[in-house]
């Protein structure tokens, strides 16, 4: 199967969720988290999950609503700590949530490689830090370099702007952020969309994701926050 | 401690003002940022940079949550939750802005397109290393974000920072005891007491405000390193 398919709930978009999976999770702060997906996600029930996403949940919604409900055991993510985690950060004290602290950029490359096919990669990033430790180096035309590996999602929840009925996705803004690299890199990519437009209304020029990358949408009435004590 | 002097005609002494506030402090960098440069600018403190830029100076704002020509903060009904900076603060965008995501914003950066960022610091060594991402305490939880790509990607490092702590402790160190965002990668430190450049030699003053050059020597010898 991989035609893209339209369905009417989110609870629909995110059934057959195992528990035990490792889902990635779009959005940076509020801007492109896909919030209805988790809400349905929270009513499935899948728990033991890692969630792969920028941060570890702002606020009381959206990521920080899945992890209060206790269905996390790990995050992957590069900027847990923030203004508003208190979520998480309550979470990570009492020892109930693992982190592993990943590099933003080493995240989005890792997520690339794995919908690319990459076997793993060497980067400068995190030479001779904390973060490097343990890994393979190499050096490469005078410069040190880490072995980093891909991350794969058994499932990707994204929101993206527009989609037309075949996957296509059009993202609006710098909501787009993790979406495109995650859509890549899931066995089951699952996209909430503000609409679903008529094929063609999507201009091939303008497509980000394209649909092959696509397996499950919803339209969803947009529902937009702002971080809370931003910096 | 290897804090150098200028050779030849030797640093500006401003005698008459200093140290400097954060506001005057993003002034300075901003004077010194290229023009039609592409710039970086960290979470925090440098975010203020961007306020004193001259409107005409062509510099280009990179924000790493995936934009290129960021504009100021929004205000009132400019307010998109779609259009943040890299701190979630609501933003906007200016005429020959760009979205992309965060696998090629990540490329830019790293790939070497980018000219400038300015980081904040806990500490700087004077071999130029940097540490700005965790303090090392065990009840601290650590975020790096993308410092560390940052660090090592952008063709110049500048760092934006107190030069003591509360405390009194120097952050400019011969060795850095917070764990460690990059090695041998800052280029430039501004800090409220002097702005110094990272040669092979060591930390070398360019600017000082409010106190001579021997007077800062002296003091920062005199100021131990935090314990990490």
């Amino acid at each position: 199967m991989s035609r893209a398919r339209v369905l009417e709930t989110c609870d629909e978009a995110v059934a057959g969720i195992q528990h035990g999976s490792t889902v990635l999770v779009g959005g940076f702060g509020f801007a492109g988290m896909p919030f209805d997906l988790i809400d349905a996600l929270i009513r499935q029930g899948a728990a033991d999950l890692t969630v792969v996403s920028n941060n570890a949940g702002n606020g009381d919604v959206g990521l920080a609503a899945l992890l209060k409900a206790g269905r996390v055991r790990k995050v992957v993510c590069s900027f847990p700590r923030q203004a508003d985690s208190h979520v998480f950060d309550e979470l990570y004290r009492a020892g109930k949530i693992e982190l592993e602290l990943v590099p933003q950029g080493n995240l989005a490359e890792r997520l690339r490689a794995a919908g690319a096919g990459i076997g793993a990669f060497y980067c400068p990033t995190g030479v001779g830090t904390p973060l490097a430790e343990g890994k393979e180096t190499r050096t490469i035309d005078g410069r040190d370099h880490v072995l980093e590996y891909p991350i794969r999602g058994d499932y990707a929840l994204i929101c993206a702007h527009r989609a037309d009925p075949m996957g296509n996705l059009v993202y609006r803004k710098t909501a787009r952020n993790f979406g495109p690299v995650m859509a890549t890199a899931a066995g089951t990519t699952i996209v909430q969309v503000g609409e679903v437009v008529a094929l063609g209304e999507i201009s091939p020029e303008a497509v980000v994701t394209p649909s092959i990358h696509v397996d499950r949408i919803v339209a969803v009435e947009v529902r937009r926050h702002t971080v809370q004590g931003a910096r | 401690m290897s804090i150098l002097t200028p050779t030849g005609a030797g640093a500006a002494e401003h005698l008459g003002r200093g140290p400097l506030t954060a506001d005057e402090l993003a002034a300075v960098i901003a004077r010194d940022i290229p023009e039609g440069a592409y710039v970086n600018l960290g979470i925090g403190r440098p975010t203020r940079i961007a306020d004193h830029l001259p409107e005409d100076c062509g510099v280009v704002l990179h924000t790493e949550n995936g934009m290129l020509h960021m504009g100021p903060a929004a205000q009132g009904a400019q307010v998109d939750p779609d259009l943040t900076n890299a701190g979630k603060v609501p933003v906007t965008e200016l005429p020959g802005a760009a979205y992309f995501h965060q696998a090629d914003s990540f490329a830019m950066m790293r790939g070497g397109h980018l000219d400038v960022c300015v980081l904040g610091a806990f500490q700087v060594s004077t071999t130029g290393d940097l540490a700005n991402w965790h303090t090392g305490r065990s009840d601290d939880i650590p975020a790096v974000g993308g410092a560390m790509d940052l660090a090592v990607g952008a063709k110049a490092v500048y760092v934006m920072m107190s030069l003591f702590t509360k405390e009194g402790e120097a952050k400019l160190v011969p060795s850095c005891t917070y764990p460690l965002t990059g090695v041998r990668c800052v280029g430039r430190v501004y800090t409220d007491h002097a702005a110094f450049d990272i040669t092979p030699e060591g930390a070398r003053i360019r600017e000082t405000w409010g106190s001579t050059q021997a007077d800062l020597i002296a003091r920062l010898a005199a100021a131990a390193a935090p314990r990490g």
